[in-house]
């Protein structure tokens, strides 16, 4: 089937077979290998990224659904080789340690924080929940969201 | 996990999704996936044709002054945010954000998923399912909808339109849930919808998921609170009632037995009702 997707700002158009996963899409079709297959069972929430904006687990949906609409990757965050303000964040707060779930925590974030631009700590992990990581604990993943929504300070 | 092949059309009317549903006895409707796409990706269901209906809209949560109706499409995030009580509350602990944001309560109720947490609340709230098929219209309690492990009332070629929740005088409600620490699906979920004056029981209904293979009314436990005084003894005996209503249609594994289910069901009754009443 033919579907015209805009991923980062770029519309492509492909010919899809109907079982295919958006998360293919982004990783095999365009090569966009950013976002990434973690549980492949809608929990671990590394595949994540925008679909109008909206954070959504993209194994969970097929590239079908996705035709006509916007889909933003970790890829179409940073602008004119300056990162995102999250992505500078976990940097700075080291919100990661070996990288896998980033991001997904990082497309689920920023999606949140469009929704509820002052979140508490509890309202954070809250929104968080669909993401797992195996390395940090959570702490400084916390933290970082918390000072990109503070403006960098925290 | 691939899906197994299948194919696909997106429909832009009811009638149409009900023509390819009729036209093709394997086909299946597709709203936000969220729970056909993962039962796909595992091989439990293996449709020969999907039909989108992301088309037909149906999103609405609206208020009709007697009533509340809510189009099959709405998903929980939505739901969360424009309902109230222990729809909303319910809407808001489904998964997770992502999950919230693409999952309907449409597709959720035609899944059926006994672990499911907005078929206990649609039991206590006396909602009503808006059906259209090939024979027409038609309406059903949300209490006779969910029939047993994924099976409900609905045919194969119909499709659920709305869900229309009465406003009733009085009343309040709360949905009380313990959620598996991993998916955050109900262990046990139990919702309530009261109306009490002057500390006594006038009204009360009870919804159970989780612990059960379907979403039921627990009439024992109602029994026991109608014309009660809410106090702690009464709740208690409650809580006893709803173990002996659901003995029948338990659930359990290995992590969560039954047993464990049906006392928690007592515990989380107790919740919902004080929640409900405070």
């Amino acid at each position: 089937m033919q579907v015209a997707i805009t991923v980062n700002g770029q519309t492509y158009e492909r010919d899809v077979e109907p079982r295919l996963l958006l998360v293919h899409f982004l990783r095999e079709v365009l090569d966009l290998t950013g976002t990434k297959v973690g549980c492949d069972t809608s929990q671990c929430g590394s595949c994540t990224v925008h679909l109008d904006g909206v954070a959504l687990k993209s194994c969970t949906m097929l590239a079908v659904q996705a035709d006509g609409r916007e889909v933003t990757t970790i890829e179409g965050l940073a602008q004119n080789g300056e990162l995102h303000p999250m992505q500078e964040s976990f940097w700075e707060h080291h919100g990661l340690q070996c990288g896998f779930c980033t991001p997904g925590m990082i497309m689920a974030s920023t999606a949140f924080l469009q929704q509820n631009a002052e979140p508490t700590e509890a309202e954070i992990r809250h929104n968080l929940e669909g993401n797992i990581c195996r390395c940090t604990g959570y702490q400084n993943i916390v933290r970082a969201v918390q000072a990109a929504a503070n403006g960098g300070d925290g | 996990m691939w899906p197994k092949s299948f194919d696909y059309i997106r429909v832009n009317s009811v009638e149409e999704a009900i023509t390819q549903l009729n036209k093709h006895e394997d086909a299946k409707l597709l709203a936000g996936g969220h729970s056909l796409l993962p039962a796909m990706k595992l091989r439990l269901a293996e449709p020969a044709l999907l039909v989108d209906i992301a088309p037909l809209g149906l999103t609405q949560v609206s208020d009709r002054g007697h009533g509340w109706s809510i189009g099959a499409m709405a998903t929980h995030a939505h739901i969360a945010a424009n309902a109230n009580g222990a729809l909303a509350q319910a809407a808001a602990g489904i998964g997770d954000q992502q999950v919230r944001n693409f999952g309907t309560i449409g597709g959720n109720i035609a899944h059926a998923d006994p672990a499911s947490d907005p078929p206990a609340v649609l039991v206590a709230l006396g909602a009503k399912i808006y059906i259209r098929g090939s024979g027409g219209e038609r309406n059903v309690a949300a209490e006779d909808f969910f029939i047993d492990l994924f099976t409900t009332d609905l045919l194969s070629d119909e499709i659920i339109t709305s869900i229309y929740i009465p406003r009733k005088e009085g009343h309040t409600n709360a949905y009380a849930k313990m959620a598996h620490p991993a998916s955050r699906y109900a262990l046990v979920g139990v919702a309530v919808d009261i109306c009490t004056q002057e500390g006594h029981c006038r009204e009360v209904r009870i919804g159970v998921t989780g612990a059960t293979t379907h979403a039921v009314r627990a009439s024992g436990a109602e029994a026991v609170l109608q014309g009660a005084e809410i106090n702690d003894g009464n709740i208690a005996q409650a809580c006893e009632a709803i173990q002996a209503d659901i003995a029948d249609q338990l659930l359990g594994d290995a992590a969560y037995p039954e047993d464990y289910r049906q006392a928690m069901a007592g515990v989380f009754l107790g919740r919902a009702i004080r929640a409900a009443t405070a």
